[in-house]
């Protein structure tokens, strides 16, 4: 009986959710669009860099680091220019992101073994990409004065630095950003979905119809929560099969604990967008609602920037968001088969959250009937 | 007698004009959700570009595992715990931190290999081990900079020690407009892009739709009020609701977060009316077309504000992006805006990049509006 | 002669959507006021937007005061007034913001703005709520307040949109009034209307159906056709259901109704024809039935010029199983039911029963408590205190047991409109706990029923409103329930369709189904066994629709309407109160 009643419920709600083409178009296309170009768009990588140089000294040594520099793949474009001022104007109009200003006697000093020097401007305003150009531009010129002090005899042998990335050997960095935005994708469109279910209903009249009907509170609860759920874990399935076949991500981990893992993720994100729904009086506050809690969920997530960079006060704010949890569980199981305790410890504040937020509008529910 | 269609008229006009925002602005008022998003969320977004995310990396817990105990070996790990870029944990084995790493305990490992001090002695190569958490490229890239940064710095000292005195190529820095590096001084004006798209045209897109589903807006076209007229009476309201928005936000972030605001007013007004151009007919468009607001939210979301905070260079690099992307975001316009606003605060008045980034921007709200405008006959369809 | 308001020429508008929706429509709209009738779906609101220039046709042409509405609709807007259905109220602004708003949209110079306003809201007895959000009026006020922003200037034609859905009686009255008024300064009123009794008042009436103007003229012309055809059958008391669906089989019957304890017929026109009907419908009716002749209404010709009434027979209420008839328990009963919000009640303890098989109905000005009443018998509003019990079970703690007892219908169409009529039908039949093999049989006897296979895959909200009605009623009966809660069922529903829907109640109570209705439609209220007028919070009269008719009776007035009983039932609590 029970199951009949949940189950009309669940294929109305699915009904209500993909029967019109638009609103399939827009549930189905969008996603998957978002996933090709925002992976590729979202990289901290910074590449084709354009570069302008004064060069004052025009000796041997000037030319050999403007060499270097055009030879270096990252670098697209290496530009002489004749004067301060013109430096000046490449970087204040962001035609270039860095100037390097050689001295007339760069060349010479070298040459008589006196400490030359280089001087590199950067622009500020986009001050993490110019911070990581630094570092390209100082371990060329570094390089550079290496080799003459090597060949010169001077200099004690170096200390060399072997790197090994573990994970993601060449840090290519859509390895980090899809497993991301698979967790982020889902949030946005699960988040909006259930914050608009019961606002929509309540707009347009039918949820007195649902009210008067045998169903009980929690079956329409469940009967909400559910379908978005299903349409999260199509969802889910199609990025992964993108993650794997279009962007040649390896799947290290067990799928089926990461299905198991975002059950609840999309239960607690369900149980969120309800919780919005139930609060809100109109369709527009559930929307705008929905969106309040989306764009702090998605900057406090690790998403972009690492929890442990947030200030220490912060930090814990960031307990309380399942986008936290799932991102870790993501990437974990992608890239680094995250072991069963680990995904177990971070899949059970995603419970935690589901169970509160679904009473919590369950709460709210009865109480609109006072 | 005819009583004269006052359509026509400008005193007519202006008092329509006048009447329709009014409501808006009552409208806009009374609804807790506008002001939620116009009020609320610039002071969350300012606050958490303020304080909480920041790509500046500060302390990265590392494994530190020195195999042999020769005073040289000792000395560099010194150097590594000194270093205020890293959080030092102590260990005998690397094994010891193989699983914190995959847990994300610690996001690198570096070892001091038992060879350590007779290769210096023997004036071999000697090599420190780095591993890293490659699964965050970011930080990874991070870690290998600062460890190579420390043993650089450290074999420098030694080498002024020892007799010969260091020779070599010294690279001196200066990062202009942002010496400090702070990354929310360039991300603030990004948020403030990221407001004035949402209430520009998420805002202003469920406005209209609503209007459609309500069914005022019948009511309104039956009366003598013209298609332009109901546009601009739209319009109007939520590009001063954008700019108050918009100035909250630099108020929070001028005098609440410290970031110089080094430009002048007249050109950040003078950006913002131009980027608020494209922003609310791209909001227009979408109501008009869609007329329903779960439709209409879904398409501002995805063809407004993601590309804003995606496309736009302000988080990501649009030089690193591939070629087809590059030129998809050619049709951002806060692509257009965010490097002006970061110049306003940072640099200064720049007018040979503001004006054709303000050209630009005119021109696409001048496209969106046409099309807008077609889409919203006065007629039922 | 002047000019006519309107003129109409051979206009034809297609949608693309099976039949056009006008066909070659010619006709002209003079002075005073015209009421524009017609089934749903006839045109009416697609008529009315033409003469407002929003739409244009695909043939032929409007001129509105002299304005082609195709090359001058600026002109056009700018000389008239226009109500649409759903009025656009902005309902978070205030009753003064929406007048300030239309009042400068229409260009009412400031100077005048005060005398309009003063004599709008006097005229409409808003005055006391200026400061009201319009979203907070009920449903009367709102529409007063349309109507009051459709005549901030004075318009030269008024075009108002079915204005009296869901209004109670005593505001439909006012708002009669206050248009008459209007039409004796010499505004030209268009006044589309499912009401046929306000037809009847009209100066003239254009009768359109499926896209065609079947008549045009003053409404008395079109009365007339049925003069000497209608009749009334008295004496058939408790049975006048049962009375009614044989009567209504017979041949040469139009159209029949239930007016309180009497019957109602409409006979075909010869002359034998008209006797050999007489004597059937007498006969059918049984011992004791007599019939006597009536003056003609209006409602009368229309239902005969659409060719009748759409008969008897309920395949629903024959398909039913008849409940049997188990002990005196009240199937529908309040039990001092009262309901506060702060420091305002909105119901004061009301009581009532309803045993099974009657027709109760909740009349009540807008406003007045009787949707609260209503909601908290259907469980979707807890009492303050007082119960509720629907077939037994308290609605509080035994609320899914209630619920799955009894049928709901939703004063506006509330199903799925995104969702097509199998799967609207296949939803409630679910939600109901029907499966398997029943779930089968019931949603296939109600597409038969109701004639909804043609439709199946159409999605609700593109049904035309009477294939809304059958499909919400559908849904509300599909799983039998014992009782039945009817919220103004037939608001904004044409006279044929209101037919066919009570039809299908009426067997239904034959069958033992028991049923609370809310209405504005006093005739509707004639169906009903007993009524509760509710006024301010309170049940102010309970009786039968004869008794409460003969509890106003006056030398002056004897055979009051149920109208008039409504009115002066109001009138006299107003007064008792102020005593």
């Amino acid at each position: 009986m029970w199951w009949t009643r949940l189950k009309a419920l669940i294929v109305k709600e699915l009904l209500a959710l993909l029967r019109d083409p638009k609103a399939r178009l827009i549930l189905v296309g969008p996603p998957l669009v978002q996933l090709l170009v925002f992976s590729y768009a979202a990289t901290l990588d910074v590449t084709n860099i354009d570069l302008v140089v004064l060069d004052r000294d025009a000796g041997a040594a000037s030319r050999e680091l403007v060499q270097r520099l055009e030879g270096a793949p990252d670098f697209r474009s290496v530009v002489p220019v004749a004067g301060e001022a013109a430096l000046a104007a490449a970087i204040d109009r962001q035609e270039a992101i860095a100037a390097i200003s050689i001295g007339p006697t760069f060349s010479r000093d070298i040459a008589a073994g006196v400490p030359a020097k280089v001087q590199v401007i950067l622009d500020g305003r986009r001050s993490n990409a110019s911070q990581i150009v630094a570092g390209y531009i100082s371990r060329i010129v570094q390089g550079l004065g290496a080799e003459i002090a090597v060949s010169g005899g001077r200099a004690p042998p170096p200390v060399d630095v072997v790197a090994r990335n573990w994970f993601n050997p060449n840090l290519i960095y859509q390895w980090f950003m899809v497993p991301n935005l698979v967790a982020s994708i889902a949030l946005l469109i699960g988040l909006i979905v259930t914050a608009l279910s019961i606002a929509r209903e309540r707009e347009l009249g039918t949820f007195d119809q649902l009210m008067v009907s045998p169903l009980r509170t929690h079956e329409i609860l469940i009967g909400k929560v559910i379908p978005p759920m299903l349409v999260g874990s199509v969802h889910l399935t199609l990025y992964v099969l993108a993650a794997v076949l279009v962007f040649g991500i390896p799947l290290r981990g067990s799928l089926g604990l990461l299905y198991g893992s975002a059950l609840f993720y999309l239960l607690s994100v369900a149980g969120l967008g309800l919780f919005i729904s139930a609060l809100a009086a109109t369709q527009q506050q559930a929307i705008l609602g929905a969106f309040l809690l989306l764009v702090p969920a998605t900057l406090l997530s690790g998403f972009a920037t690492p929890i442990e960079n947030m200030p220490e006060w912060l930090q814990p704010v960031t307990i309380v968001n399942p986008l936290r949890y799932f991102l870790i569980i993501v990437r974990g199981v992608f890239l680094k088969d995250l072991p069963v305790a680990e995904i177990a410890a971070q899949t059970l504040p995603l419970a935690l959250i589901a169970a509160a937020t679904l009473t919590a509008a369950a709460w709210l529910f009865r109480r609109r009937l006072e | 007698m005819t009583s004269a269609p006052n359509s026509t008229d400008r005193t007519g006009r202006l008092r329509r004009l006048w009447a329709l925002v009014r409501k808006e602005a009552l409208q806009i008022v009374r609804d807790p959700s506008s002001i939620l998003i116009a009020f609320v969320l610039p002071f969350i977004l300012v606050f958490l570009f303020g304080y909480g995310v920041s790509l500046d990396t500060t302390r990265t817990r590392i494994g530190l595992v020195v195999e042999e105990t020769t005073p040289s070996a000792q000395d560099l790990a010194a150097s590594f715990r000194a270093s205020r870029y890293f959080d030092v944990i102590d260990g005998h084995d690397r094994r010891e931190f193989e699983e914190a790493l995959v847990l994300g305990r610690v996001r690198g490992i570096v070892v001091i290999p038992s060879t350590f001090a007779a290769d210096l002695a023997g004036r071999r190569p000697a090599a420190i081990q780095v591993l890293v958490d490659g699964a965050e490229p970011n930080t990874a890239n991070f870690v290998q900079n600062y460890a190579r940064g420390v043993v650089a710095t450290w074999a420098a000292v030694r080498a002024s020690e020892s007799a010969s005195a260091p020779v070599g190529v010294a690279v001196e820095q200066r990062f202009w407009f942002n010496p400090e590096l702070a990354s929310r001084f360039f991300l603030v004006p990004g948020a403030i892009a990221i407001v004035m798209t949402l209430v520009g045209t998420l805002l202003t897109s469920l406005v209209i739709a609503r209007e459609w589903e309500r069914g005022t807006m019948e009511a309104l076209m039956a009366t003598p009020v013209s298609a332009a007229e109901l546009l601009i009476g739209k319009i109007l309201p939520y590009f001063v609701l954008a700019l108050g928005a918009m100035t909250l936000c630099v108020g929070l972030a001028v005098f609440l977060f410290g970031v110089p605001f080094r430009g002048s007013l007249v050109a950040l007004y003078a950006l913002s009316a131009a980027f608020l151009m494209p922003a609310l007919g791209q909001g227009l468009l979408i109501s008009a077309a869609t007329k329903n607001q779960f439709l209409a939210s879904q398409l501002a979301l995805m063809s407004g504000f993601l590309p804003a905070f995606l496309l736009s260079g302000f988080l990501f690099e649009i030089n690193s992006m591939p070629g087809p992307i590059q030129w998809l975001t050619m049709i951002v316009p806060a692509r257009y805006l965010i490097p002006s606003l970061q110049t306003v605060f940072l640099a200064g008045d720049i007018w040979s990049m503001f004006l054709p980034a303000i050209a630009v921007m005119a021109g696409m709200g001048f496209v969106l509006f046409v099309l807008a405008a077609r889409n919203t006959a006065k007629r039922i369809a | 002669m002047a000019e006519p308001v309107v003129r109409i020429e051979n206009v034809t508008l297609d949608f693309g959507q099976g039949a056009p929706a006008l066909r070659n429509v010619s006709g002209l709209v003079e002075g005073g006021i015209t009421g524009l009738v017609g089934p749903d779906g006839a045109g009416k609101t697609t008529l009315i937007r033409l003469m407002t220039g929003l739409l244009l046709p695909d043939e032929g042409r409007l001129s509105v005061l002299g304005f082609d509405t195709r090359s001058e609709a600026a002109a056009v807007q700018a000389a008239i007034g226009y109500m649409p259905q759903r009025f656009g109220l902005y309902e978070d602004l205030s009753v003064a913001e929406n007048l300030d708003l239309y009042a400068d949209l229409r260009g009412l110079p400031p100077a005048e703005r005060a005398e309009v306003f003063e004599r709008l809201l006097s005229f409409t007895d808003l005055k006391r709520f200026t400061g009201r959000l319009a979203g907070r009026l009920s449903g009367g006020m709102k529409q007063k307040l349309g109507l009051a922003c459709a005549l901030l200037t004075k318009p030269r034609l008024l075009l108002l949109d079915e204005p009296s859905v869901g209004v109670d009686p005593v505001s439909r009255r006012d708002l009669w009034a206050m248009v008459k008024e209007l039409a004796g300064e010499g505004i030209g009123v268009l006044w589309s209307t499912a009401y046929l009794d306000e037809a009847e008042a009209c100066d003239r009436v254009l009768l359109l159906n499926a896209g065609e103007l079947l008549f045009s003229g003053p409404p008395g012309d079109l009365t007339q056709q049925v003069d000497g055809r209608v009749f009334r059958l008295t004496g058939v008391g408790q049975g006048r259901r049962a009375v009614l669906a044989e009567v209504l089989g017979g041949r040469g019957i139009v159209d029949g109704v239930i007016q309180g304890e009497t019957i109602r017929l409409v006979v075909a026109g010869g002359a034998e024809e008209k006797d050999a009907a007489i004597t059937e419908a007498r006969s059918r009716a049984g011992e004791g039935a007599e019939v006597r002749p009536t003056p003609p209404r209006f409602e009368d010709a229309f239902i005969d010029m659409l060719g009748g009434g759409p008969g008897g027979r309920s395949q629903l209420a024959e398909a039913s199983p008849m409940r049997a008839a188990g002990g005196d328990e009240a199937v529908i009963e309040a039990r001092g039911l009262t309901k506060r919000f702060g420091d305002f009640t909105a119901a004061d303890d009301i009581s009532f029963s309803i045993p099974r098989g009657q027709i109760f109905g909740l009349l009540g000005p807008n406003g007045a408590g009787k949707s609260t009443t209503f909601k908290m018998l259907c469980g979707l509003l807890k009492p303050t205190s007082g119960e509720g019990r629907v077939a037994g079970f308290d609605l509080r703690r035994k609320s899914a047991e209630a619920r799955n007892q009894l049928g709901y219908m939703a004063q506006k169409f509330s199903l799925y409109g995104d969702l097509s009529v199998d799967q609207n039908l296949a939803f409630f039949a679910g939600a109901y706990g029907l499966g398997g093999a029943r779930r089968h049989e019931r949603t296939a006897l109600m597409k038969e029923v109701f004639a909804l296979s043609p439709h199946a895959g159409m999605s609700a909200k593109d049904l035309p409103l009477g294939l809304k009605q059958r499909l919400a009623l559908a849904c509300a009966v599909m799983h039998d329930p014992a009782a039945l809660f009817l919220d103004e069922p037939t608001s904004g529903v044409d006279p044929v369709t209101r037919r066919e829907f009570w039809t299908h109640i009426n067997g239904l109570v034959e069958k033992g189904v028991t049923v609370l209705v809310t209405t504005h439609f006093m005739d509707e209220a004639e169906y009903c066994d007993r009524i509760a007028l509710i006024y301010r919070g309170r049940a102010i009269a309970l009786g039968s629709p004869d008794e409460l008719r003969a509890s106003v009776a006056s030398p002056e007035r004897p055979d009051p309407t149920m109208e008039d009983a409504f009115i002066a039932l109001i009138e006299r609590s107003r007064l008792a109160e102020a005593a």
